[in-house]
């Protein structure tokens, strides 16, 4: 069988799964569509936020874009798994004993506002779709390279599958095919990685190979030779950081506070029978992230330093296999400046005089080859001369990330619109029926807007997702944390700081990236903290309005006080009901 | 055990602060001191073929993330069990 044929049976299988798994454990009650019946134990719980969490971003184009920032790639390394200590200790626990469905119905409640739950159940949406769109586009690409069918047709196969599955199995559905997700995702991404230390280093486990001498050059620590590589071609060294330490400080902080407080990671840790089982979920959820997560950094360096040493100053004619292959993508292209049919690839933005007279000695003559980060892992494969089945793998893994982060998003959406925006403020005497009923039908219309941007995506999307951290932490986490931790605090405080948070977030945002995007260098950053960092300040004007706000206005009603109270315990009190009420 | 219910969940309250203070200071001086501040200073020292910074940047603080979250989860079973809060 060759790629096709593989990656044909592979996805087919993988897909036929998701079918079963979805009709198998269709919804029947609001409370099995939003937080699956809160039925989940922790590990499926923990493979399950695992696959929501981990999106095609992180599984295509993560170990690429640190293999190009080397050092400074912590920031997305730390920031999208440091956050779950934040949701462990400060969030999930709490917001579990509170026993609500969503997010905007903890911020409507303990505010004792409707606003409040407007303000929480717009912003819920706006970040969903921003990351929603991203995931389409992601399937759409992944279709389209291995299967060469148009991205279009992906993404309307992409639609269907995940139409079937969010639509009638809600949050049952989706948790229990995200487990599914979760175990092909992990094996294919880190198959390829085994064999690629294996080769490298000599040994298989990439976490120990990336720190080990090479079995071309005994006595070669790894990491030193890409370092020489790098310095030689006029990059910094890859162990070394170039960005500056506050700026970098920022923007981990808010990727981090922002991960905390993003809303389809949050509503993981409502479906879990006990409060001590949202702990435990979190701890298994951030295992099999970090399992990832650590082998990301050990393929960045494998990658980056197979592709120097197999394309740097090769002859055009002689490129291998992969290349060419990829080449007809536009993942890698190469245009050769000085004519001398070879392929130079190096830093020319690179000042640096000594650095200058040795291109001009060699007749370099501009950099030649442009290389698109996802290759790290889409050719990762090929690159290492894996068996054909290998890459049909990749491809069912990629789909896996994708499909199961937007049935996540997509929950969130229909959860806001059905459920806070529905029944909380428009037609509170709604029926359960009914709020099933315009939970599937908001989930049908969110799928298909979620479709077109992925066939027409905004220029902006990739920007946009990463600011949607920034815009979490400046707004959500403040006030989720001090409606736990602070008694005293009030609906005008509340507000007063998501307003403030996000406001400054977004304007300071606007500012630099739409309105005048020629200011946007280190001079002009206020405290030298770039947009991508801002969130980390908005997060804390907000805390900071919040409390002198909630100093000037009456403390919150006594029942309110009584609700916090009582969060903070993990004991059911004898007043509250259990969920299982919600059957029909 | 303090016969007042209120002062018993009082008690188990202060306990819970003191240890989420306890490991979220941990989290800090790692993630945000020793893998982003002070990375370069740590980058003189080597573990094998590592710099020290470097590992602890791309390794080693999210390993201990996770230790810090199951600390926090045996740390609290017990607290919930000894402060007879817990949900059996």
């Amino acid at each position: 069988m060759n790629v096709q044929a593989w990656t044909f049976v592979i996805v087919g299988f993988t897909f036929t799964l998701y079918m079963a798994i979805a009709i198998w454990s269709r919804a029947k009650t609001t409370g099995d569509f939003y937080v699956s019946g809160r039925h989940v134990s922790p590990i499926p719980n923990g493979m399950a936020t695992a696959a929501d969490w981990m999106s095609a971003a992180s599984f295509i184009s993560m170990a690429g874009l640190i293999a190009f920032s080397g050092r400074d790639g912590s920031r997305y390394l730390l920031g999208w798994t440091g956050g779950y200590v934040l949701l462990a200790l400060l969030l999930a626990p709490y917001l579990r004993k509170f026993g609500k469905f969503t997010v905007p119905d903890f911020v409507g409640d303990r505010y004792y506002s409707n606003v409040a739950r407007l303000v929480a159940a717009l912003c819920a949406l706006f970040v969903s779709f921003t990351y929603v769109a991203g995931q389409m586009r992601g399937v759409g690409i992944v279709f389209s390279r291995f299967l060469e069918v148009p991205v279009n047709l992906g993404v309307f196969i992409g639609m269907g599958i995940v139409f079937i599955y969010a639509v009638l199995g809600g949050m049952k559905g989706i948790t229990y095919t995200q487990v599914a997700q979760y175990c092909i995702l992990i094996i294919a991404y880190l198959i390829p990685v085994f064999f690629i230390s294996f080769m490298l280093t000599g040994t298989p486990i990439p976490q120990l190979g990336m720190g080990g001498q090479m079995t071309a050059e005994p006595g070669v620590y790894l990491l030193d030779k890409l370092d020489g590589l790098t310095t030689e071609l006029g990059f910094d060294a890859y162990t070394d950081g170039s960005k500056s330490r506050i700026d970098l400080l920022f923007i981990t902080l808010a990727l981090m506070v922002g991960t905390a407080g993003l809303p389809h990671v949050i509503i993981r840790f409502f479906t879990v029978p006990k409060v001590s089982q949202a702990r435990t979920s979190a701890g298994w959820a951030l295992i099999f992230i970090v399992i990832l997560y650590t082998t990301a950094p050990a393929l960045a360096v494998f990658a980056r330093t197979n592709l120097i040493n197999t394309v740097q100053d090769l002859e055009y004619s002689e490129v291998p296999a992969w290349f060419t292959k990829w080449e007809a993508t536009n993942l890698i292209s190469f245009e050769d400046k000085n004519g001398d049919g070879r392929i130079q690839y190096y830093n020319d933005a690179n000042t640096d005089p000594e650095f200058l007279a040795k291109v001009e000695a060699a007749g370099w003559n501009g950099n030649e080859l442009t290389i698109n980060r996802d290759i790290m892992v889409l050719a990762n494969p090929e690159i290492a001369n894996l068996p054909d089945w290998v890459v049909g793998l990749v491809a069912a893994g990629g789909l896996a990330a994708a499909l199961s982060t937007a049935a996540g998003l997509l929950l969130v959406i229909s959860t806001s619109v059905a459920h806070d925006l529905v029944k909380g403020v428009i037609k509170p005497n709604l029926s359960e029926k009914e709020e099933l009923l315009y939970a599937r039908i908001a989930a049908a219309g969110a799928v298909c807007v979620a479709g077109y941007f992925g066939i027409n995506p905004p220029g902006f999307v990739g920007e946009v997702v990463s600011f949607a951290f920034g815009l979490a932490a400046a707004s959500f986490f403040p006030a989720i944390l001090l409606g736990i931790f602070y008694k005293r605090m009030n609906k005008e405080g509340a507000i007063a700081g998501m307003i403030t948070g996000i406001g400054f977030t977004a304007l300071y945002i606007a500012y630099f990236r739409f309105i005048n995007p020629d200011a946007d260098v280190a001079e002009n950053w206020l405290f030298g903290i770039s947009p991508e960092g801002i969130g980390g300040i908005g997060m804390i004007l907000n805390f900071i309005v919040s409390l002198l706000v909630c100093h000037l206005t009456p403390t919150p009603p006594e029942e309110i006080q009584a609700i916090v109270e009582d969060i903070r315990i993990p004991r059911q009190t004898a007043a509250k009901a259990p969920a299982q009420d919600f059957e029909i | 055990m303090a016969a007042d219910p209120s002062e018993n969940s009082q008690q188990y309250w202060i306990r819970n602060l003191r240890l989420v203070f306890t490991l979220l200071f941990i989290w800090a001086v790692v993630s945000l001191g020793m893998a982003t501040f002070w990375v370069d200073a740590l980058d003189q020292f080597r573990i094998g073929g590592f710099k020290l910074g470097f590992w602890i940047a791309h390794q080693g603080a999210m390993m201990l993330f996770v230790v810090l979250i199951w600390v926090y989860v045996w740390a609290m079973n017990r607290l919930d069990r000894k402060f007879d809060v817990d949900e059996e």
